[in-house]
This record gives C-alpha cells, structure tokens and sequence, in this order.
C-alpha cells in the first residue's frame, strides 16, 4: 500500500478519505471472510472447537465494529476504532502465539492455519496473508495521525492505548 | 468445479486485480479499463456459479462442503457489486485501488473454493 496519505486534493472533512478508504474496504473484507468461516463453522461443527470458534465469532464481531468505528464521525467513535483496533493486535498476538505453542488451550486438533479448525488469528492470520497482523498496526498508525477534530481535552486517553 | 477453469480465474482475477492496483497508484479514476477488468472478474464468477450448480448433477460433486463453498462464491458475487458501486460513487484514484482490492480477494477465495471442492474431504 503506498506510503502517501492524502495525495488527493479534496481535504479530509470526514476521517475517511482518500487512502483511508482502502484501509476501511480492507477492513469490511477481513470482518466479511471472518463473518463468513465463523458462521459456517458453528453451524456445521461447533463441537468440535468450541472456544476456537466462539473466538471466530468475536473476532468477526470486533472487525465489523472496528470497520464501523473508522467510517463513523465523532470522537467516541474514534475511541471505539482504538479500543477494537487495540483488541484486534492483541488478539492476533495472543491467539496466534497461542496456536503455535499451545494449540490444545484453543482446543485446535492442529496448527494448520488453512485446516478445519482454523481462525482469522491462528498462526497470526497466516491464513489470510497476516493482513489480520499488519492491519491492525496499519489502522493505529492511521488513527494517530487523524485524530477528530473536536477539543483535544478527551484524546489523549484514548491515543495512549 | 473444472480445474482449468478454476486456474484461469484464478488467474484473471490477479492481473486484474494487479492492473487496477497500478492504475490506482499512477493516480486514475476508475475507468473503462478497471472496471471493464471488475466486470469480467465478475463474469467469470457467474459462469463458476452455473457451473457449481450444474456439476453436482452432471457427477461432479464436491469433495468438501458445498455450504461453506457457497458461502465463499456469493460472497465473492457480492464483492464486485460493492466495490463497482463504491467506484460510481466515490471518484477517486483509491477507488480504483480498492477494485484491485476486490480482485485480489476474489482470487484467494476462488482459490480457497478450488480446495474446498477438490482438496477438502478428498
């Protein structure tokens, strides 16, 4: 993805312009292929990995409001895209580290990240060409250099996390 | 499923996708080109659908699940239609990065749909 922000000449009124969409498509793709396998997988086999799969389904739920939270105006918005965007990191770190060294915590039978019981987050979102571990950095670097343009009083809380 | 047709969307969904990703980037506004390019990606998708539905019954089942494999084509189906809707409306070069978006991911979920028909189960 090209370094350049805002390369356009139509100034940013609304927080998602210019380069931001693509990372806001990039984000509705990654909350649809997360909606997608979760769902499928709880009906066709939840018993099989139930905590694995109920981490599917929340992350797909925190990719869709993360997705939301970047296109919404306002700054509580713009704390909610930090509080998911920060949860997807850890997640992705956490449950990826985790399917690696401990896949029997996840009650995955394996550590494939293509195989039946794989999430967006095992083996860090290999499965989906890491973009579920570069996006997340991607995302924060984006929202440290856009932040609302509101009084500056209640930011900070949120830039920090 | 048939396995050459597979390959050759595969295919044409990457170029596409590159193709759109470097118009983007030299600065062009979707155009007759990107989303031409889009519109085959789609075309070639809806002839995948037809086939999906006809192999079955011509014995040509799928090795692995048919719900998660459609799950993956209508999604794809979709794709299309949301990014060229997203072009119309939004007039600028990220638009056209974004229809090489949809063509990239097009092409791994056809590729994910050629594993789940012929790989998975099998």
């Amino acid at each position: 993805m090209s370094a350049r922000t805002n390369a356009d000449p139509s100034t940013p009124k609304r927080r998602m312009s210019g380069v931001g969409r693509v990372l806001v498509f990039v984000y509705g793709v990654l909350a649809l292929a997360a909606t997608g396998r979760s769902v499928f997988q709880i009906i066709d086999r939840y018993h099989e990995a139930p905590v694995a799969f109920t981490l599917s389904a929340l992350a797909a739920v925190v990719y869709i409001v993360a997705t939301i939270a970047l296109v919404a105006p306002g700054r509580v918005w713009y704390r909610v895209a930090w509080i998911t965007i920060s949860f997807e990191l850890t997640g992705v770190l956490v449950i990826g580290s985790l399917s690696l060294l401990a896949p029997a915590v996840l009650g995955l039978h394996d550590i494939d990240p293509f195989g039946r019981d794989a999430t967006v987050w095992s083996v860090y979102g290999m499965g989906y060409l890491f973009i579920p571990l570069a996006l997340p950095v991607l995302g924060m670097l984006w929202l440290s250099r856009h932040r609302p343009p509101a009084d500056s009083a209640g930011d900070r809380a949120g830039a920090g996390s | 499923m048939i396995e050459w047709f597979t390959t050759v969307q595969v295919i044409v969904a990457c170029a596409a996708g590159i193709l759109c990703l470097v118009l983007g980037l030299i600065g062009r506004l979707p155009g007759d080109v990107s989303m031409g390019a889009v519109a085959v990606v789609e075309l070639l998708l809806l002839v995948q659908l037809v086939m999906a539905i006809v192999a079955p019954l011509a014995g040509n089942p799928p090795s692995g699940s048919l719900a998660e494999f459609y799950i993956y084509l209508i999604s794809a189906l979709i794709l299309p239609l949301a990014g060229g809707f997203w072009a119309l409306v939004e007039r600028n070069r990220w638009s056209t990065v974004i229809l090489g978006g949809v063509c990239l991911a097009i092409a791994v979920m056809v590729y994910r749909m050629g594993q789940i028909w012929f790989v998975q189960g099998a």
